[in-house]
């Protein structure tokens, strides 16, 4: 099976609708999405960024064990939730909690892996949300089954999978884009290119034009987008979305983006970025063009503005309050879900465990 | 092969291994939409054992198809279809030829169930054709059980004939958790006669393949038609051995086996994985801290050498037979006794 080049190459620039300064971009090759989506994107957005400061604030004062922060991908995240109906599922890495809340899952939830309480704290099926994941581009591949699974049975679901820059070395981000072409497998891979793997800048990753190249090899049409351009996401990915809704397969899409802040809040960029550079980030940042945008649309004003920061600020108290809490579950719920029955020697160990913390509160 | 599926045959018939696990298969994708069967060659060719044997052309190629040649893609893909309704058997080509797959296998298929507290289970068996004896070239006669009975999370089976091979696949893929389903390649083509309608205990359970009360050979897989040979060759030299056959290493059946050596004071073990750190060191862990009182000697092993698996020239050195085996039974301290 052969397909014409011309339609698997991505546009020769990321595809970008509302410019960094938040001016229509014009003649652009695609439409800008309705005005009730971009307000959608913008109440997101503004969600999303409080979801990180709050996050990044709780980390510091050690109620979370750890914050991957996607502050700057925000355009991603909110793009990523907002183009997915009921039926699809979204595969979303550790970077992605934003994303996971804005989809619907519950921040209790969300966040119970980051306190350090267990390794997944929602019901993926409650949500079509599968579990955050930790190794790079793992999860790529179970977002082609879930999708071929559904085609098999005749539904309209449509995978969407997140990864990022450095996940693109990986072997099954290949195996991946492979399997999901074989099978004409509704899956939308969206790599975000935030231009570092930890420390690792993406030219040490990859001298490919652009990672949305990648798809050619395995006969995936790839698109590369302005990644803080929410505007340039929804559109992309809504098509690429409805696209494989139609039956004509898997497309990769790689968005321009970056990482404001390091790796997580136990790193330290400084060694291997200069300041500068991030400063000219902020620039673009993706908040900020839309608000523009949306302002001179007369689609935005100050009371608007103040409604939209309040409920990221409900969220944000949500936050503080039910991660005071300490969620971890009972010890013995450590051998209780190994398999559906625990295996003897199991039931022998939970007694051990039983006993042992039956000795440690009698001291 | 007969293009209608039976489940259930009541009735004894000669069959191979490889045509028991066909059975299996068949009887399964007829019982449940939901089973799927995908692979390397297991298509068309009915894979390179024949073991997934017309099973396109009886369920169509949306039930059982060929994948592209890549095991992490392979599993990673039964791990999204069992979140998703769906029971996958994919099947391995070789012992090493799975290796690619191990993170898919030990970070994935393994934890998923614990990650998501029982949300997300996953059903589904990852077939692997392993071990020696069949002359075979470099990465084709890996014993890889240890890798799979060390990670939490897989049932880790196999079988060591026809009639447990259907038993035990049934199981394998009735159970709401995942599976790593050994198949002793060398026994593939041995002719039993069996009856598939019989009750035989399930996953978790050893049995007692020949009774004896000197001492107890424990052995799975390729290793238990060895240790029954040696248990043959010894009742003419005088001495009584009894024959476990462990079916399933993960879950562990402790009470049956410690059972056994309870009752003749004396065990050895016999298996074709190098013995370090194997399956076999586990075993003898176990008895003995659960039977030291009644054990009249230490355990001892009758297992591979610490080595790569040899060319087929060689492998004889490797692979334990009636002769290491009765070594090790020698070697039980009877002049204490």
């Amino acid at each position: 099976m052969t397909r014409d080049l011309d339609l698997l190459l991505p546009s020769p620039h990321p595809v970008e609708l509302i410019d960094p300064t938040g001016q229509t971009v014009a003649e652009a090759a695609h439409e800008l999405p309705d005005d009730a989506a971009l307000l959608r994107a913008f109440a997101g957005l503004t969600t999303a960024r409080r979801i990180n400061d709050q996050a990044g604030a709780l980390a510091r004062q050690g109620r979370l064990a750890v914050y991957p922060s996607s502050h700057g991908q925000e355009a991603c995240q909110v793009a990523a939730a907002q183009v997915l109906t009921d039926d699809d599922w979204l595969f979303p890495t550790y970077r992605d909690t934003a994303a996971v809340v804005i989809r619907g899952v519950d921040v209790a939830e969300a966040f119970l892996p980051l306190q350090g309480a267990w390794h997944s704290g929602y019901d993926p099926h409650r949500y079509k949300v599968a579990p955050q994941a930790t190794p790079l581009a793992t999860q790529l591949l179970h977002a082609v089954g879930v999708a071929h699974a559904a085609r098999l049975r005749g539904e309209p679901t449509v995978a969407l999978a997140l990864c990022g820059d450095g996940a693109t070395s990986e072997g099954d981000f290949h195996e991946a884009l492979n399997f999901a072409a074989v099978f004409r497998a509704p899956v939308v891979f969206l790599v975000q290119n935030n231009q570092y793997a930890i420390s690792v800048p993406l030219a040490r990753q990859s001298v490919a034009p652009s990672l949305a190249h990648k798809g050619i090899g395995y006969g995936v049409p790839g698109e590369r987008v302005d990644g803080n351009d929410v505007a340039a996401l929804l559109t992309v990915l809504g098509t690429a979305m409805a696209r494989a809704r139609a039956g004509e397969g898997p497309q990769l899409v790689e968005a321009h983006t970056y990482r404001m802040q390091p790796h997580t809040n136990a790193d330290d960029s400084r060694r291997y970025r200069q300041d500068d550079e991030v400063a000219g980030w902020v620039q673009r940042d993706p908040l900020t063009r839309l608000e523009t945008w949306l302002r001179q649309h007369d689609l935005l004003d100050d009371a608007q503005l103040a409604a939209v920061t309040a409920d990221a600020d409900q969220l944000a108290a949500r936050m503080r309050t039910e991660l005071a809490r300490d969620a971890t579950p009972e010890p013995a719920e450590l051998f209780a879900h190994v398999y559906a029955t625990p295996t003897p020697q199991l039931v022998e160990q939970a007694a051990v465990v039983a006993d042992e913390l039956s000795r440690e509160d009698e001291h | 092969m007969t293009s209608t599926a039976t489940t259930g045959t009541v009735g004894h018939e000669k069959l191979t291994m490889a045509q028991a696990l066909n059975r299996a298969l068949r009887e399964s994708m007829a019982e449940d939409d939901s089973v799927v069967v995908f692979g390397e060659d297991v298509g068309a060719l009915g894979g390179v054992f024949r073991i997934t044997d017309g099973l396109t052309a009886e369920f169509g190629d949306t039930r059982c198809f060929d994948t592209p040649l890549a095991e992490s893609g392979i599993v990673g893909m039964a791990v999204g279809m069992a979140m998703n309704g769906m029971r996958p058997v994919v099947e391995m080509q070789f012992d090493a030829f799975a290796y690619p797959a191990f993170e898919q296998i030990t970070s994935h298929v393994a934890k998923m169930r614990n990650r998501t507290r029982s949300k997300v289970s996953l059903p589904m068996v990852i077939r692997i054709p392993y071990a020696g004896g069949i002359g075979g070239v470099e990465h084709h006669c890996d014993s890889s059980e240890a890798y799979y009975a060390h990670t939490p999370g897989l049932h880790v089976v196999t079988p060591a004939n026809a009639a447990d091979a259907h038993r035990l696949l049934r199981a394998a893929i009735a159970s709401p958790d995942p599976v790593v389903f050994m198949e002793p390649k060398k026994l593939y083509w041995t002719k039993e006669e069996v009856d598939l309608g019989a009750e035989l205990p399930g996953i978790g359970r050893a049995m007692v393949r020949r009774e004896g009360t000197d001492a107890t050979l424990i052995a799975y897989g390729p290793s238990v038609p060895v240790a029954l040979e040696a248990a043959e060759v010894a009742a003419q030299e005088g001495r009584s051995l009894q024959v476990v056959d462990l079916r399933s290493i993960v879950p562990f059946d402790d009470e049956t086996v410690c059972a056994a050596v309870r009752s003749t004071g004396r065990a050895v073990v016999v298996a074709e994985a190098p013995g370090f750190a194997s399956v076999a060191s586990e075993i003898v862990a176990r008895v003995t801290e659960r039977c030291f009182h009644s054990l009249a000697a230490p355990v001892r092993r009758a297992v591979g050498f610490d080595i790569p698996f040899p060319s087929p020239k060689l492998e004889h050195v490797q692979l334990p037979g009636v002769d290491r085996v009765l070594d090790a039974v020698d070697d039980l301290q009877w002049d204490l006794s």
